[in-house]
């Protein structure tokens, strides 16, 4: 398709915090000047910025972009700001991509940026609007509801119990301890899942991520600048989105096959035939326990109902025979919406050079996937990367 | 985290912080209202709940009967036309019981929230609540009909449905 060779050639990340003394803009400056400082790169060598973030609700101010420019490095460059809900930030990141793959711009500093924290007394209130104003909303809907019941059919069609996902809140969780940025990191077990004040059944206490502030940024390049930046390149071996039917009653929620398209345009371009083997390290959107399973199966890292298994096996763990959000994910690190999906990007690409300290899983993985989910539970981003 | 990465930034606060006084912070409580027109489609779904009945639209190229209405079907991208009337009875697609409001504070009673598979319609339904049921007692694939308000209370809206019942 006279497509270029892109790499990631720097990450960098905030801390994933409750509460931030930090502005949004003020955290988005810290992660993108991390990114640049640490493949030693300026302002100067960036073309281009893709910037992400989430409901301007939250925040409470119009045109969130134009807010975070400054500390995203955008000003006097082409600059655009993506927005596919909690799908954003690996959207965010395949923007950048496209930016550079055509040519267009030889760099692209890719910033994702939420503070959930602004909104009172709770950012759930940000996301009451996502309902159809006229059939739904006159219910009184709350959002953990669509959750709830995504994850009821789940857990119904394929005969689970809460403890066979619980296992995946006690993973991460755990996981997140050696994550220096992490808000949630701790040591649980199944029964203190089970045990956890339930919100609306299925969904209980610790099913669920805790909302966040904090930013994540990374830096793109051509392949001929790549080489010149680091010895470390990581590829962007494929990218994937896809859009389901938002009338989200007319669809069956047991499986994301939105997930599966954006997965399989992904494992296209990277060449990937059989991902179960050839994806060596996942880091799929868990906001909750079940998502992490959900998406497991809708990535083809196993087949429908399986994916509760091999948590229980131990398959997913850090050791594991295919480790799944070795960085604690979501659950453990943290949800600032956006900023979460590119946290797990870099945590990919942490992995596959070999400097991901303690979290480092053994084996030398090659290749490896993140991928999001947003909008009305119907957005799925997948991006594939390599070394 | 990256190996060759020593502090990374952010400062969070605690609750101390705040209740010492440690953080300034400016507060803004918007008024913001907004009158949102029905529309073509569900126009004419919110006229027949008022009229007691519940009323789909069938797509003429994929056959496929769903609700709500809507002038466009989003697979074949065809204009949809063919007005069908449904039954108030349906299958409990996935339910929920929640305990907490939006604002995640707890609620004084759980409700339970459900998708209901409209009998006449091609496996489609849409969010509703159910009542006259132990939360122990609703199971996925359980028999409901809606219980309407009273003819002379209805307006036109969702909620001429007080809720589904177990049948």
């Amino acid at each position: 398709m006279g497509m270029r060779k892109v790499a990631v050639v720097g990450a960098g990340m905030t801390k994933f915090m409750r509460r931030a003394q930090e502005t949004g803009r003020e955290l988005a400056f810290q992660a993108a000047k991390m990114a640049l400082d640490s493949c030693e790169m300026t302002l100067d060598d960036i073309d281009a910025v893709a910037l992400g973030s989430a409901p301007d609700a939250f925040d409470g101010l119009h045109m969130k972009g134009e807010y975070l420019s400054d500390g995203a490095g955008a000003w006097n460059k082409p600059y655009m700001r993506s927005y596919v809900g909690g799908g954003t930030g690996v959207f965010a990141a395949i923007q950048g991509w496209y930016h550079v793959a055509s040519g267009l711009f030889d760099t692209c500093l890719v910033v994702c940026e939420e503070k959930m924290s602004s909104c009172k007394p709770h950012p759930q209130g940000a996301f009451l609007t996502i309902f159809d104003h006229t059939t739904e909303r006159p219910l009184k809907p709350n959002l953990v509801w669509i959750f709830a019941l995504e994850m009821n059919r789940y857990m119904t069609v394929h005969g689970l119990e809460k403890k066979d996902i619980a296992r995946v809140a006690v993973k991460n969780k755990k996981n997140a301890l050696d994550h220096p940025c992490a808000q949630l990191g701790a040591d649980i077990t199944v029964e203190d899942v089970l045990n956890s004040e339930v919100l609306a059944w299925p969904v209980q206490r610790l099913d669920i991520s805790p909302t966040s502030d904090g930013a994540a940024a990374m830096v793109l390049a051509a392949e001929h600048v790549a080489k010149r930046i680091t010895d470390k390149p990581v590829w962007i071996k494929g990218v994937g989105w896809s859009l389901d039917s938002a009338y989200w009653t007319n669809r069956d929620l047991y499986y994301p096959k939105y997930v599966e398209s954006a997965a399989r345009m992904a494992y296209d371009m990277a060449g990937i035939k059989e991902p179960r083997k050839e994806i060596h390290i996942a880091e799929p959107y868990d906001p909750f326990d079940y998502k992490e399973l959900h998406h497991m199966e809708g990535l083809l890292l196993c087949k429908k109902g399986e994916a509760p298994r091999l948590t229980a096996d131990g398959v997913t763990a850090r050791d594991g025979d295919l480790p799944v959000c070795p960085s604690g994910g979501l659950l453990g690190v943290g949800n600032p919406i956006a900023a979460s999906g590119v946290m797990k990007l870099n945590e990919i690409f942490w992995q596959l050079r070999g400097e991901a300290g303690k979290r480092q899983v053994p084996g030398q993985p090659r290749t490896g996937l993140a991928q999001s989910w947003g909008d009305l539970m119907q957005v799925g981003c997948v991006v594939v990367l390599g070394i | 985290m990256s190996v060759n990465i020593k502090d990374f930034p952010g400062t969070p606060l605690s609750q101390d912080d705040l209740s010492a006084g440690k953080v300034l912070t400016t507060y803004w409580r918007p008024k913001l209202e907004y009158g949102w027109d029905a529309g073509v489609a569900i126009s004419r779904y919110l006229e027949e709940l008022k009229n007691g009945r519940i009323i789909g639209v069938r797509c003429s190229q994929c056959r496929r009967v769903v609700v709500p209405p809507r002038v466009v079907c989003e697979w074949c991208w065809e204009p949809i036309d063919e007005w069908v009337y449904l039954e108030d009875t349906g299958t409990v697609n996935t339910f929920s019981v929640c305990y907490i409001r939006w604002d995640a504070s707890r609620a004084k009673e759980p409700q339970i929230p459900a998708v209901i598979e409209i009998d006449g319609a091609s496996k489609a339904g849409f969010l509703h609540l159910l009542d006259e049921v132990d939360p122990d007692d609703v199971k996925i694939g359980m028999r409901v009909q809606a219980v309407w308000k009273p003819a002379a209370e209805r307006v036109g809206s969702i909620t001429d449905i007080r809720y589904f019942k177990p049948i």
